[in-house]
């Protein structure tokens, strides 16, 4: 077995053909995902765009969107000549609120199982409320985002929307 | 900007019209994937956009304003016909050396530093070399002229999954260090998504879909609802396909801002969605307004 050791920055992106999810919201994603889980923080280079393009075959153009999408929600600066680093950190939820969220899922679940759903009807009903619920508030963000100049901080922008 | 531009352009070879009525205006800095089943004109377009045969009818240009085959034209494009066109006698090193020779604007240290990372052995001749590898020698040399647009003729199709993903790498890799634009013909639809950001679709030599990538999965919708009613509920939302399926219907359209109607179900579709579904539907189009075609 050979290790190919992708480059020096920080996080390597991978990409799901079959997810259904745009190629550059997968990024975004992943690089929420790797904040979530402490492999990024403040400070640290994003691979470049080349470096990205030439490892997953892609269009350049997806990946400078999904920066720039980082950019606007706030999570990380481009500095020109030099690349993208990540600069905030992602908000937590703290145990409290995570708990009482787990108690009112599991109270539902059981309504679901009461009313005579199984668990892949129970997924799929939860899968596609999630999406709809993700392209509603994404259409909302879309919307209100035509004020915003890009790069700004979301708390910013809220206040000018 | 606009890297191909063409107003009523046609060919016709003896009485058969291989491309008929086509209006174009692609934009600069894309990777164009020109999509179409065999025999749809593809070729002849890529054909005519280089200046390797004339138009019978309308007019086409490329880089705001320069003629296919002129001078200016030629030192501006990069060029790689179907099956890489190489001489498959020669050596490697010999291959390139014939190629400084004949292209003015060539980058020497470009060609040779690609040729070292491919690992190319030079003494080698080009026809030993495998398919992939011979891809990305004629890519090579294509990119060594830097050109500003390089246009590709089926670059994927004799190419094994890996050879393509590294031929793909390779060239998304150009295009974000030069920023050139691209215009490629492909069979190979499901790999477009990634790669394409705008979309040409010809069918029977007519032109089918013109436009963005993002622009096109923003507008297209599957709508999803009761078979009897779908025809009708969707009517005006410029269906493209219709299918049924038992009590069912799913018809992929362009809704704009208009509700939804009751009863049916919106959901996102995948670029081969709309490429396929288009193929399937020869009478249906999606180009921009004249207004986005004028000069």
């Amino acid at each position: 077995m050979t290790i190919e050791k992708q480059s020096e920055s920080a996080l390597g992106f991978r990409l799901d053909p079959g997810s259904g999810v745009p190629t550059y919201l997968q990024l975004v994603q992943q690089v929420e995902q790797a904040l979530r889980l402490g492999y990024l923080s403040h400070g640290d280079q994003l691979p470049t765009v080349k470096d990205v393009v030439e490892t997953l075959a892609i269009n350049p153009n997806t990946v400078l969107k999904a920066y720039r999408e980082l950019e606007h929600r706030g999570l990380a600066v481009g500095r020109p000549g030099q690349g993208t680093f990540i600069e905030g950190t992602l908000r937590h939820v703290g145990i409290v609120e995570q708990n009482a969220l787990r108690k009112a899922l599991a109270d539902w679940l059981h309504t679901a199982d009461a009313a005579g759903l199984d668990v892949d009807g129970i997924e799929a009903l939860f899968t596609s409320e999630l999406r709809d619920f993700q392209e509603n508030r994404d259409l909302g963000r879309r919307s209100t985002s035509g004020a915003r100049t890009s790069g700004r901080r979301p708390k910013q922008s809220g206040a000018v929307a | 900007m606009n890297v191909l531009e063409s107003h009523g352009l046609g060919k016709r070879y003896r009485r058969a019209w291989a491309l008929r009525d086509c209006n174009l205006a692609v934009p600069a800095g894309h990777v164009v994937a020109l999509v179409g089943p065999n025999g749809a004109g593809k070729t002849t377009l890529l054909h005519l956009a280089v200046g390797l045969t004339r138009a019978s009818a309308g007019d086409i240009c490329v880089l705001d304003g320069l003629a296919p085959g002129s001078t200016a034209a030629l030192d501006a494009i990069g060029f790689v016909a179907q099956d890489a066109p190489l001489y498959k006698n020669l050596p490697v090193a010999d291959m390139l050396h014939l190629a400084r020779n004949l292209n003015p604007g060539w980058d020497d240290q470009r060609a040779s530093g690609r040729v070292a990372d491919l690992g190319l052995p030079p003494r080698k001749k080009v026809g030993a070399l495998s398919g992939g590898q011979q891809a990305q020698l004629a890519l090579t040399i294509a990119l060594a002229k830097r050109p500003r647009v390089l246009i590709l003729d089926e670059p994927l199709a004799r190419l094994d999954p890996l050879a393509r993903h590294e031929f793909m790498s390779s060239l998304m890799g150009a295009v974000a260090e030069d920023g050139l634009s691209v215009l490629f013909s492909s069979h190979v639809v499901s790999e477009l998504e990634r790669v394409a950001d705008y979309l040409i679709v010809l069918n029977s030599g007519q032109l089918q879909v013109s436009g963005e990538v993002d622009d096109l999965l923003a507008t297209h919708k599957m709508l999803i609802g009761p078979r009897e009613q779908a025809t009708e509920a969707t009517a005006a939302f410029s269906p493209v396909r219709i299918n049924q399926a038992g009590a069912q219907a799913q018809v992929l359209c362009r809704p704009a801002d208009r509700p939804v109607p009751a009863g049916f179900s919106v959901h996102a579709v995948s670029l081969e969605e709309v490429v396929l579904a288009y193929l399937r539907e020869p009478s249906a189009a999606a180009l921009p307004g004249p207004a986005m075609v004028l000069r």
